[in-house]
């Protein structure tokens, strides 16, 4: 029997600490893979950790599912958003003309694009489904200017590894890595269903990241940040989401 | 003999008068760590699951469903959303954000837990030996005798029933498979990688369904096994998938386990180890 017992127990022991050194391996070449979501500290670091790079790993250029023209639902839902106030409906009563979006941080060539420019460069349309955390969803046809494009505009600097967004909304911000980033299918989207985006969709522009969930989509977007890292925005846990007690990474 | 995952429902010895008693070992460490944490991280989804769900307790079938779209079903709740029509004239507090990491974390849990007991499983002999019922024959007869919630007596001591049996199989092979089959064909980021899992169960809002669903039945499995192992001594069993051993001498009744009721080839794998 004691024989048993300190057999098993060396055993375990060479299991526990193959398993610790195995962690720890794993975590240093997450680390320089950058498969670390911003918000990996705190009890539930270690299952979103494993969540965002799980799906890096599985498919980090894989395109969200498309849909076909009779799939597009025919009462999308628009979630409700705070009122955007006297600012913005000024703006809405001038059909958006003098709408803004700055393109800034690593950039060689940091702009402010307006509207009319958005509108004028190539457009890439895709019909995808969009998720709500809560649970519900709805398929629409999205058009708009890839954010690839974009970020090749303004001339991204090789170090960049996040974008930043902002919306007009205040203390709406939002951030992606450049998986999503430079993913085809990611917009910056003016279109819905084949005419302007409606504001309650988030017109005149919303961040479209169909392989996220919709809060990553974030609407009224009014401002882009190119940067190689999250620790100096906000809490430096990514986006406002963590802010709130949501996850920073929504692909799942 | 050695157990599985759930806890044992009939394997309970009744004290016998042989006078000669030793102590036997009922389950294996592997089935104790993994029964007690696949029981925590079923809890914790289970919890989280369920406040995932009041922000929008309504179900659709195919793709797509949302408040502008009718149910299939709608669970008539008071709902942590106001764009929800509930009926109910106050909005629950949103507590979506920790429900949805403690979700995840958990689901990797049980995930991580369900592959070491599978794989020990089988490498193990543990599903043909103790889980895979010989034949069907009998299968009557313990229904009955579950109906009928009849104490197992000292030939069921060692040895799951045929209902056990398949019900186990059942929940191990069928039920967590689905769930984390229909868990994953929700996530956006997974069905771009590999869209199959969404396609076979015919679309997101279906998988959430059917998510609900198999919770249900997995709750239902879950209030049967407890009340099972009530019927059959509540710290007999406790204590056999805590501390492995199946009873002490001189404790109470219920829980005095007798080698002489195990056939001895049922015993081997806890005992070899």
């Amino acid at each position: 029997m004691t024989q048993i017992s300190r057999r098993r127990l060396i055993t375990t022991g060479i299991a526990a600490a193959a398993g610790v050194s195995g962690v720890a391996v794993a975590a240093t070449l997450a680390r320089r893979h950058g498969l670390i979501p911003p918000d990996s500290s705190g009890i539930y670091g270690p299952g979103e950790t494993l969540t965002y790079a799980a799906q890096r790993l599985l498919g980090s250029r894989a395109m969200a599912r498309e849909f076909s023209p009779s799939q597009i639902s025919e009462k999308p839902f628009a979630n409700e958003v705070d009122p955007l106030g006297d600012e913005f409906n000024r703006l809405q009563a001038a059909n958006f003309v003098d709408w803004k979006m700055t393109v800034d941080g690593m950039a060689a060539r940091p702009t402010t694009f307006s509207l009319a420019e958005i509108r004028s460069f190539p457009t890439s349309s895709h019909i995808t489904m969009i998720g709500c955390e809560e649970g519900w969803t709805y398929i629409a046809e999205w058009g708009g200017v890839p954010l690839s494009y974009i970020l090749d505009r303004v001339g991204a600097l090789p170090q960049v590894r996040y974008v930043v967004y902002r919306s007009f909304q205040k203390g709406w911000w939002e951030s992606i890595d450049m998986a999503d980033a430079l993913h085809p299918q990611t917009l910056i989207a003016h279109r819905m269903n084949g005419a302007d985006l409606p504001v309650p969709f988030g017109g005149p522009l919303r961040l479209r990241v169909p392989r996220q969930l919709g809060y990553k989509s974030v609407k009224y977007i009014t401002r882009l940040t190119l940067t190689d890292s999250l620790k100096a925005f906000g809490k430096g846990l990514g986006s406002s989401a963590p802010e709130a007690g949501y996850a920073w990474y929504a692909g799942i | 003999m050695n157990a599985t995952l759930p806890i044992a429902e009939r394997d309970l010895v009744q004290p016998t008068t042989t006078p000669a008693v030793t102590e036997a070992k009922r389950h294996t460490a592997l089935v104790r760590v993994t029964h007690w944490l696949a029981t925590f991280a079923f809890l914790a989804l289970l919890v989280s699951g369920g406040e995932i769900v009041l922000s929008h307790p309504r179900f659709y079938w195919g793709e797509t469903g949302n408040v502008n779209m009718h149910p299939w079903l709608n669970l008539h709740l008071p709902s942590s959303r106001d764009t929800v029509p509930t009926g109910y004239g106050y909005v629950l507090p949103d507590q979506n954000g920790w429900s949805r990491y403690l979700h995840f974390q958990a689901a990797w849990v049980a995930l991580a837990t369900g592959l070491l007991y599978v794989i020990w499983g089988f490498f193990a002999g543990h599903f043909r030996r103790n889980l895979l019922p010989a034949s069907l024959k009998g299968i009557g007869t313990s229904i009955i005798e579950h109906l009928r919630f009849k104490r197992p007596g000292v030939e069921g001591a060692w040895s799951y029933n045929v209902l056990q049996r398949i019900t186990y199989l059942l929940v191990i092979f069928v039920l967590f498979p689905l769930m984390i089959w229909t868990g994953l064909a929700m996530s956006f980021g997974f069905d771009a990688a590999f869209p199959l899992p969404v396609r076979l169960l015919g679309g997101h809002q279906t998988a959430r369904s059917l998510h609900f669903i198999v919770t249900i039945l997995l709750v239902l499995f879950l209030l049967i096994h407890v009340v099972m192992i009530f019927v059959a001594g509540f710290w007999a069993r406790m204590r056999a998938m805590i501390t492995g051993r199946a009873d002490h001498v001189g404790t109470a009744a219920s829980a005095v386990r007798r080698s002489e009721a195990t056939p001895a080839p049922e015993i081997s794998e806890g005992v070899t180890r």
